[in-house]
């Protein structure tokens, strides 16, 4: 299928005996927004970090555009065209704005000028603060260039481990519209979160995580109505809205 | 009069000759987090290389044949000793170094046959010079220039190069340096190929005025040359040079003193003494990392 940005098929992750990935399949099609929520443990990170090279797979296989990707290292994965924004942002606090956004485009040698001229139209902080150190910026500015970075890769698939995290619900609803933006751009983006409510409103497709496997899977919408998802993961966050 | 500027242009020229040896610890030490108890062993065997090659070859082929083989020294050093334990505990890694330091040392102690080699005249260096009216070798004057021209490129290769950029960012988190695709071995190679150099350098120097090179001849400027390190805050560049050319100076100020005191064969002991005193007082070192880190 051409369409199909990423296929991941049984995949299995163990750390030290202990499986945290128990045999997952899903995929991303071209331009869509896919989340795979659930618990703190569930094997989400897991799974991300496994597609992008961190972590050997214990089994199962992972496709980028069609390509067995399973088991490469990150360098291979990202000049391939994927690019993550890591839990917790992980911006280089000791290189400035301008840097982690270069840094972002390591692996590319042609103009990267474009690019980032569009990543600063998305976040025009970042432009004001471009000769700054990264780690003199508050935690949603440091979100914003996590997200700047990785784009600066180009990537064919976006990933994003828990945008959400620790930040106050203006700049995570903020965030929120940029990878709306992002996408609609043209960038496939796997989303994962424990923000239930906010990953389900901006997906296309979902899928939850419990236990290392897949419970339940449907559109954003669907998932959103749906009564088992909404005792479990939207509990009473859901009337914050 | 003249016997302080005597005094403080060899203090000064030691402390440069150091300087060079330190950046090579602190370099690494930024990146890996590994005390690389080899270095000096390098810096020695670096010095026993030029004594091999400039009995045979012309000195504009040997020395910078030294610098080539030095820098594979410490490559290799890294990738047989160091990369195999990526993932293991520091404590491994720096076990593995001193392995590496005496492997090293008995090497020299084979192929010299133990006995203290003289490192040739470079005729350049090796030279007199009048200054102020004190004798002093060309290698004096040339090497606090040398080391801040060497200071300065590195520090444009680290802020304005790619590599450099690289060598930052997985300084701080190798993982998220993979993830940017930055191939974390080779910006590794890249600080002991770096510092490998400049301990070739150093040792040219440094052998031009204590001609004497034992096996262990690396032990103590490579020991004086990571507390140099250690005291500017380890890690930091600016740190390992401003430490060593101070340590260097204390040094020779040390064994200046007034022969009738008799305080000249304490003038490490001293040195040592009073770095104690001023990591009491700072215990980060001159310049160490103030961990401003937001998470």
């Amino acid at each position: 299928m051409s369409d199909q940005v990423l296929k991941i098929d049984d995949l299995k992750v163990s750390y030290g005996g202990i499986e945290a990935v128990r045999g997952i399949s899903f995929d991303v099609k071209a331009g869509e927004i896919v989340t795979l929520i659930g618990a703190n443990g569930a094997g989400k990170s897991s799974i991300l970090r496994t597609i992008s090279g961190l972590v050997k797979p214990a089994g199962g296989s992972v496709f980028l555009e069609g390509e067995d990707i399973t088991g490469k290292d990150s360098t291979f994965i990202v000049s391939k065209g994927l690019m993550m924004v890591p839990e917790g942002r992980k911006i280089f606090p000791n290189l400035t704005v301008l840097e982690n956004l270069k840094i972002g485009a390591y692996l590319r040698n042609d103009d990267i000028s474009k690019d980032l001229e569009r990543v600063y139209g998305y976040f025009p902080r970042l432009r004001e603060r471009s000769w700054q150190e990264g780690g003199t910026l508050s935690g949603g500015e440091q979100q914003m260039l996590a997200v700047g970075r990785a784009l600066m890769g180009r990537p064919k698939l976006l990933m994003m481990d828990e945008p959400s995290l620790g930040l106050a619900p203006i700049v995570v609803q903020g965030i929120f519209e940029i990878i709306r933006q992002i996408n609609s751009a043209g960038t496939t983006v796997l989303l994962i979160e424990q923000n239930a409510n906010m990953a389900l409103h901006v997906a296309n497709r979902a899928y939850v995580i419990e236990n290392g496997k897949i419970s339940m899977e449907g559109t954003g919408k669907e998932l959103l109505e749906d009564e088992k998802v909404k005792a479990a993961y939207l509990g009473t966050v859901s009337h914050k809205e | 009069m003249e016997y302080v500027i005597s005094v403080m242009l060899s203090g000064i020229s030691v402390g440069g000759q150091y300087a060079l040896i330190a950046i090579g610890y602190t370099l690494v030490y930024g990146i890996l987090r590994l005390i690389n108890f080899a270095h000096g062993d390098v810096f020695m065997v670096a010095g026993l290389m030029g004594i091999y090659f400039t009995a045979t070859l012309p000195i504009g082929v040997a020395l910078p044949l030294v610098i080539i083989l030095t820098v594979v020294l410490g490559f290799t050093i890294e990738r047989a000793a160091y990369k195999p334990l990526r993932s293991a505990p520091r404590m491994s890694v720096m076990i593995s170094a001193i392995g590496v330091s005496y492997l090293l040392q008995n090497t020299a102690t084979y192929v010299t046959g133990g006995q203290p080699m003289t490192y040739p005249d470079l005729r350049l260096l090796s030279n007199t010079v009048n200054v102020a009216g004190t004798q002093t070798k060309w290698v004096v004057i040339v090497t606090p220039f040398l080391v801040l021209i060497l200071v300065f490129a590195l520090t444009l290769l680290i802020n304005k190069t790619k590599v450099g950029m690289a060598m930052r960012a997985v300084s701080k988190d190798f993982e998220t340096s993979r993830l940017m695709g930055v191939r974390i071995n080779r910006v590794i190679s890249a600080t002991f190929i770096v510092g490998s150099a400049l301990a070739a350098v150093g040792s040219i120097l440094f052998f031009t005025n204590y001609p004497a090179i034992t096996p262990t001849a690396g032990a103590m400027p490579g020991l004086k040359a990571f507390v140099a390190a250690v005291f500017g805050g380890i890690g930091s560049i600016p740190g390992a040079v401003i430490g060593a050319f101070l340590i260097g100076i204390c040094e020779t100020i040390i064994k200046g003193l007034p022969s009738s005191w008799d305080v000249s064969v304490f003038s490490d002991a001293f040195t040592f003494a009073l770095l104690i005193i001023i990591l009491i007082f700072k215990p980060q070192g001159l310049f160490g990392e103030a961990a401003t880190d937001k998470v």
